[in-house]
């Protein structure tokens, strides 16, 4: 046997999951699509008490749009399902197009968007993609819910806002502001493996090109994804010249704080911060040119 | 001993009961309480690949998942692509190009392989590469596998 013994609940109810974890604690986890609890218990670095197994709770996989134009995702949709979805492609266009970077096929069939948030890898792209789209996550407990910005929802390697009771039911996207164009960028090893570093670019460009609002998100720079303010201030009002970004990656690249691994070094993705950031800016500008005003 | 659960699923067409410890993961189970040897294990993390099964019609690692999760589940293993004598396509297709060296990697390509041929019917190299991303084969014959996959999605 692989994993470490362990108790296994199904609950059939969300309000019967929250009452285990309110329960048990930490001594609970969570499994949903599994591809990243699974290989940790796998090689026993978890060994959860009890398992709560979700994936009966039907009623956590969903997207649905709001009158406002926001797009609720349920915790539990399937990355391949939110990848798939005419509304997320219509609503969300950039969500929508990361989604194949997340993993392999075989892991984006299996793994949930809520999964792969709540685990906050700091080299995975959904948090980054989330903390660019100010998403907003939505956690229940036995006793409340609440909603939690995703600017304050990352806090370090694997370690989010989400405390031991609570669960992640669903993720709010604001209304995608269609004058959005956008950037995605990363460097790594081999297709759908985690970045190495990577950058989320958003420009909005009025008819004489100059930039009106900007947001840059990075990931794989330290604990959790990084908006380098300074950068995107650098960004606003400016026509997005040569000049102008070779500023902006040198800004990045002062902003960022990365940490070594095995993977890289921190100089390294320090320096690679500012170029990704620079390409993921090159691309939103060129979706720009390529359509015009649309 | 940890806890158990009674599951019933389809594989390969057939039903099977079994009991089985909560904490048995599907690959395992597959391999050694229905001894479906075909599926392989090699890196039990969700890296190699080599697991690869059709669960529900999709393509997941069977090592990233519990045996308890495949209650009700309809599965194929590398064994459900024959019939009787007639290889499927994609393993002529790999036997005609010479698409396998060690044969360790070669049931997870297969079904990586199947699951990517019924969505996409008529692929382009790229998205054959993109497709087969996540499996790893470490005689490193990729060549010959996406031109196997290649020729299968022509009709062999």
């Amino acid at each position: 046997m692989k994993p470490a013994p362990f108790e296994y609940v199904a609950p059939m109810e969300i309000a019967e999951a929250l009452d285990v974890l309110a329960r048990h604690g930490d001594a609970a986890k969570i499994l949903a699509g599994g591809q990243s609890l699974m290989p940790l218990m796998n090689m026993r670095l978890a060994r959860p008490r009890v398992l709560v197994d979700i994936n009966r709770l039907a009623e956590l996989a969903y997207i649905s749009l709001g009158t406002d134009g926001a797009l609720a995702v349920g915790a539990l949709t399937r990355q391949r399902a939110v990848e798939r979805a005419s509304l997320v492609r219509t609503h969300n266009p950039l969500l929508a197009s990361v989604m194949p970077y997340l993993g392999h096929v075989q892991i984006r069939n299996r793994g949930t968007i809520g999964g792969s948030v709540v685990h906050a890898d700091p080299a995975a792209e959904l948090p980054a993609l989330c903390v660019a789209l100010e998403a907003a996550f939505v956690l229940r407990s036995a006793a409340r819910q609440r909603t939690v910005k995703a600017a304050d929802f990352f806090l370090t390697y694997l370690t989010t806002a989400i405390e031991p009771d609570e669960m992640l039911v669903g993720i709010r996207f604001p209304a995608w502001n269609p004058q959005w164009r956008w950037g995605f960028q990363e460097v790594c090893r081999r297709q759908g493996d985690f970045a190495l570093v990577g950058a989320v670019a958003l420009l909005q460009m009025d008819e004489d090109a100059i930039c009106q609002a900007a947001r840059l998100a990075m990931f794989g720079v330290g604990g959790a994804p990084v908006r380098p303010q300074r950068a995107e201030e650098l960004l606003s009002g400016q026509r997005l010249d040569g000049r102008v970004l070779d500023q902006v990656a040198n800004a990045v690249a002062a902003e960022l704080e990365p940490d070594a691994d095995m993977h890289a070094s921190a100089e390294y993705r320090q320096e690679v911060g500012g170029v990704v950031a620079r390409r993921a800016l090159e691309a939103a500008l060129g979706q720009a040119r390529g359509r015009g005003d649309r | 001993m940890t806890p158990q659960r009674s599951i019933q699923l389809r594989v390969n067409g057939r039903t099977y009961e079994r009991t089985v410890e909560v904490r048995l993961t599907l690959a395992d189970f597959v391999r050694e309480e229905l001894h479906l040897t075909g599926t392989h294990v090699g890196c039990e993390h969700g890296i190699c690949g080599a697991c690869t099964i059709l669960f529900n019609g999709e393509a997941v690692r069977s090592c990233l998942l519990l045996a308890v999760q495949a209650d009700g589940a309809d599965l194929m293993t590398v064994e459900g692509l024959a019939q009787g004598e007639a290889l499927h396509p994609l393993q002529q297709a790999f036997h005609e190009h010479h698409a396998l060296q060690c044969g360790f990697c070669t049931p997870g390509f297969l079904m990586t392989a199947c699951a990517f041929l019924q969505e996409t019917s008529n692929p382009t190299e790229a998205q054959v590469r993109e497709a087969i991303s996540g499996n790893i084969c470490r005689c490193t014959g990729y060549a010959p596998i996406v031109q196997a996959i290649l020729l299968a999605s022509r009709g062999g």
